[in-house]
């Protein structure tokens, strides 16, 4: 039972403490303020439509009756007066004389002093046929006639106080009506929006014990819960996939620096035994050097693979020439692609202005171009036809931009292409060939850096390695996808 | 590697004093012996104050100075000697081999970057070519032997034959001229006359360089773009 309550009592304390709760606090103070203002706005006019209807008609009276004075005199005026003051529900009126001896009318008392100020009055009165006890409210207009008669003519206030204490009324009731569904669909809003709060704490409590892979649940209504719960699952979605590079890269370092690594410290251990004179001592440090500089190198390719992937070099992006960077790694690589009797050429006549990272734009061309000539068919493969490597910069569809690596060499099976990416894949026919095999994967992060992708091609014969790019840089990728 | 040192020796016309500010003892004790056996004096700062301090007290050729220092740090402490226009070049070393962070690197007033691991030619080859720049004149016409090289009318001659060069081959033999006797490695040659920041996994300079060598070595006795090994390349004149 006390648990019970405890549940209960705190989560009126959850409920006192949302935002929704605060919100709905502040919304139902604005809507009472409001219809308090709306409730004074018409009582106000309404009295003073009441008011502006007797002071008229008051008017009117004093206006006859000063008309019947002054042509049939006083006479004519008390036989007036004590005519209409008969009428049923009929105004009030008093006649005295200078001295305030009564001459005419149907009003037994007044507030003292009443008559002797001439204008308007509201005043306290009694009729002749009231009892003792009661007492009336009335606003009268006290005239002073010729020949020092006071004239008072007035009309009960009954009307236009019952009409205030009927507004008055209302507007407690309705103030309580509005306060009391206000609460109530207040309290109603909150606890489906702290329903779906709690299943998103709940959500997230579970993420954060390790469940990388749960999502926030969406109620499909499309408001800005569902548009919250959806960005941040597209958050978790890219947390993940980090992750995954993290873990994966870990393990590539563990598998593809461990082994060159061993057999380092083999090669050392193999020189402290075996060697015995100088020279051999230096031959195997010579070699030890040479590991180790691998070793940096396929080190700094996995380090600029993370940071690529990660968007860290997003900082650095300016506009360039892709076609002159297509130039520039061709006239690179022109004498060595010579030396090997290979023919490199480009294919980039026009200016191609591109936004990204230039550095690495040429890096992830150079190691393309690398792989061309390096997986080249040896002379004695070529039956005298000179091998060709193309490097191509121009537009693609869609705003795109194509960088080219062609050429006629033996290809990647198409089975093969998309594990050719992949970091540290080096396919079999490739064993032979020195290098770290990051080459693709690293011009794969390139192009994902920039919101681009690359493409593995059939060249017929041939391989064709397209990096397809964004015009305009990453910002301009997510816009392409929208 | 003795063979390196002892011609980086013969042709460093001047002994330099350098300042090594670094807090890994193991590294800047080997440095400087390294430095020493090569005839160059080092002194060491382990913290960034320290490294300030001795920078702004004593005439140094060139700093080497670590990226990540404890007190004061590499970059902070480059910048406030060039506010006090002390203009000491300086190389900075870093664990950060990042295109962003060498740019950082230069910006703060740096005059050359090398990120860890680095080998301890490649330092001294850029060393010494930091302590020449110091005070060397840029010259319009490059003489070494009887090799010239004219920068305005981009003419190369050796023995009054006329050698006609690519425009990269030019580049290339003109940085080569400047640093004329200097060790210059592929990577300082890869930067400033490709100005590439990556290292390209297959050793692209080379073949440059021997395509550079036989239109001006070839047919002449004493060829003057020598390999160092293990290091890099000199233009001089060999006797």
């Amino acid at each position: 039972m006390t648990v019970h309550m405890t549940a209960h009592v705190t989560a009126i304390g959850k409920l006192l403490r949302t935002t929704a709760f605060r919100l709905t606090l502040v919304y139902l103070t604005l809507f009472a303020f409001f219809a308090a203002f709306v409730l004074v706005y018409f009582a106000w006019n309404t009295r003073r439509l009441i008011t502006e209807q007797i002071t008229e008609t008051v008017d009117t009276e004093i206006q006859g009756l000063r008309e019947l004075y002054s042509q049939g005199g006083i006479r004519r005026l008390v036989f007036a007066i004590d005519e209409r003051a008969v009428r049923p529900g009929s105004n009030l009126y008093l006649l005295t004389t200078l001295t305030g001896e009564g001459l005419a009318g149907n009003v037994d008392s007044l507030s003292p002093g009443v008559l002797d100020t001439p204008g308007w009055t509201e005043t306290f009165y009694r009729r002749f046929e009231d009892n003792e006890q009661s007492q009336h409210h009335a606003l009268v207009q006290v005239v002073q006639l010729a020949g020092g008669f006071h004239l008072l003519v007035g009309r009960d206030l009954e009307e236009r106080d019952r009409m205030r204490a009927i507004v008055l009324a209302a507007g407690q009731w309705s103030f309580a009506i509005v306060i009391l569904l206000g609460l109530a669909s207040g309290v109603f809003v909150m606890r489906r929006v702290l329903k779906r709060v709690d299943a998103m704490t709940d959500t997230t409590q579970a993420i954060m014990q390790g469940g990388l892979s749960e999502r926030l649940p969406i109620a499909g209504t499309g408001d800005e819960l569902d548009r919250l719960a959806g960005n941040i699952n597209i958050m978790l979605e890219r947390i993940e996939a980090l992750m995954r590079g993290v873990k994966e890269v870990s393990d590539n370092i563990a598998h593809d620096l461990k082994t060159p690594l061993t057999r380092l410290r083999n090669r050392c251990e193999e020189a402290l035994r075996i060697a015995e004179d100088e020279s051999q001592y230096r031959a195997a440090l010579e070699s030890t050097i040479e590991e180790s500089d691998a070793l940096i190198g396929t080190f700094n390719a996995l380090l600029l693979i993370a940071r690529a992937e990660s968007g860290q070099a997003r900082d650095q992006m300016s506009d360039f020439d892709a076609a002159e960077v297509a130039h520039g790694i061709a006239e690179l690589y022109e004498p060595l692609a010579d030396d090997k009797g290979l023919s490199l050429k480009v294919d980039a006549p026009m200016a191609v202005p591109l936004h990204g990272n230039r550095e690495l734009v040429s890096q992830a061309l150079a190691n393309l171009v690398d792989n061309a000539i390096k997986y080249a068919p040896s002379p004695a493969q070529r039956n005298g036809a000179q091998p060709e490597i193309t490097v191509k910069a121009g537009a693609g569809e869609g705003d795109r931009i194509l960088l080219t690596v062609s050429d006629n060499g033996p290809g990647i099976p198409e089975a093969d292409r998309a594990r050719a990416v992949e970091r540290f894949v080096r396919l079999e026919q490739s064993r032979s060939q020195p290098g770290s095999g990051l080459g693709l994967s690293l011009a794969n992060a390139v192009a994902r850096l920039h919101g681009g992708e690359l493409k593995l091609e059939d060249n017929r014969p041939g391989l064709r390695c397209i990096i397809s790019l964004p015009r305009g840089g990453p910002a301009a990728a997510i816009a392409l996808t929208k | 590697m003795n063979g390196t040192r002892s011609s980086g020796c013969q042709n460093g016309p001047f002994d330099m004093r350098l300042l090594i500010i670094e807090d890994d003892r193991d590294a800047a004790e080997y440095l400087t012996k390294a430095f020493r056996e090569v005839g160059h004096v080092a002194d060491l700062a382990g913290d960034g104050e320290e490294g300030l301090a001795l920078a702004l007290d004593g005439q140094y050729d060139v700093l080497i100075v670590d990226r990540m220092l404890p007190k004061l740090d590499g970059l902070t402490l480059i910048g406030t000697l060039r506010k006090k226009n002390i203009e000491t070049p300086a190389l900075i070393l870093s664990a950060l081999g990042q295109v962003d962070d060498r740019v950082k690197g230069l910006r703060a007033g740096g005059d050359d970057y090398l990120p860890k691991p680095y080998s301890f030619s490649e330092l001294l080859a850029r060393i010494e070519v930091l302590a020449r720049r110091r005070g060397s004149r840029e010259e319009t016409v490059y003489r070494v032997g009887d090799l010239e090289l004219d920068r305005l009318s981009h003419r190369v001659v050796r023995a009054d034959q006329e050698i006609d060069l690519q425009p990269r081959e030019f580049r290339l033999l003109e940085y080569l001229m400047r640093h004329a006797g200097q060790v210059v490695t592929r990577t300082m040659l890869l930067e400033n006359v490709w100005d590439y920041h990556f290292d390209p996994q297959t050793n692209v300079i080379d073949v440059h360089i021997s395509r550079l060598r036989s239109k001006i070595d070839k047919g002449f006795a004493h060829p003057l773009l020598q390999t160092v090994r293990g290091a890099g390349y000199v233009l001089r004149e060999s006797k």
